[in-house]
């Protein structure tokens, strides 16, 4: 039985820039920073109240993983706004919105309610986009 | 009672959202001098404890815990530099004494900063020199497992 993801996937064009978004904007915490001689950089992060899942920020470039035509698609496809990756959650959606949006991070605009949640859509200084969620809270 | 569970759930406006974030980033910026709770209120031109009331409410934390954690945050990532040793990051990130920052690192991390140090160059190296035994295969090797 699978029980929970561990490991997940970021695709970005440039890991220092990727470590400048993910750390210092969002305050993701580095799991490991590992470079290897061969030019392999094994960049993890965790979000601050989940440590226990690595986001690996994995650049796309020609090598283990891909031969330089399919590097060069997923390029095109990351910096073009193709890739939906997923959904945060943050505990005040309206704090966190103005705070990044200080700090420069691109949105789709204020957050709005939903159904599910108050939502708005932000994206990376990759061009990959993520929702980012306040859920609603029980009244006691 | 009711009333002031309304006036809990009441939205906060956007402009108190902007003041209290300054005085966020006044945290994250001045986070290794010696600020206080009067000069980070200030900062979002609120009286000490309207803001610490307000802080509280948004954050889930208090400016000091706030601040507190910040400088052992950063001293981690200082940390997981070569470069650096440990006395030099307990001054960098604004605690007075090697004492007292060794003392609440170890509360929020459960390590001493030196041993924080040494396990995490312990793991960087081992994953460099057995990256098979660290990093999933499926970050090594190309996508193409499954032939027809």
């Amino acid at each position: 039985m699978i029980t929970k993801l561990s490991h997940a996937s970021i695709l970005v064009l440039n890991q220092d820039e990727a470590y400048d978004f993910y750390v210092n904007k969002l305050g993701f915490k580095v799991h490991t920073d590992a470079k290897m001689d061969n030019g392999f950089r094994w960049l993890t992060v965790t979000p601050p109240g989940q440590p226990d899942l690595e986001i690996t920020l994995l650049e796309i470039k020609p090598g283990m993983m891909w031969d330089e035509k399919t590097a060069n698609t997923l390029r095109e496809l990351v910096k073009g706004g193709k890739l939906g990756t997923g959904v945060f959650e943050a505990d005040d959606i309206q704090a966190t919105y103005e705070e990044l949006k200080a700090k420069g991070v691109k949105f789709s605009g204020p957050p709005e309610e939903k159904f599910y949640g108050t939502e708005t859509i932000m994206t990376d200084n990759s061009g990959n986009w993520f929702s980012v969620t306040e859920r609603p809270k029980p009244k006691p | 009672m009711k009333e002031r569970e309304s006036r809990y759930f009441r939205r906060i406006d956007t402009s108190v959202y902007k003041r209290l974030y300054r005085s966020k980033e006044f945290m994250d910026d001045c986070f290794n001098e010696q600020i206080d709770l009067d000069l980070i209120a200030r900062q979002a031109n609120f009286s000490q404890y309207h803001f610490l009331r307000l802080f509280k409410r948004v954050y889930n934390t208090t400016p000091h815990r706030y601040l507190t954690q910040k400088r052992v945050e950063k001293a981690q990532e200082l940390l997981k530099k070569n470069d650096n040793s440990v006395t030099g990051v307990c001054f960098d990130v604004g605690f007075e004494s090697p004492g007292s920052f060794s003392t609440l690192f170890f509360k929020y991390t459960g390590l001493s900063p030196t041993e924080f140090k040494r396990q995490y160059e312990h793991k960087v190296m081992l994953t460099v020199r057995f990256p098979e035994k660290f990093i999933p295969a499926c970050f090594l090797i190309s996508p193409v497992l499954f032939p027809d």
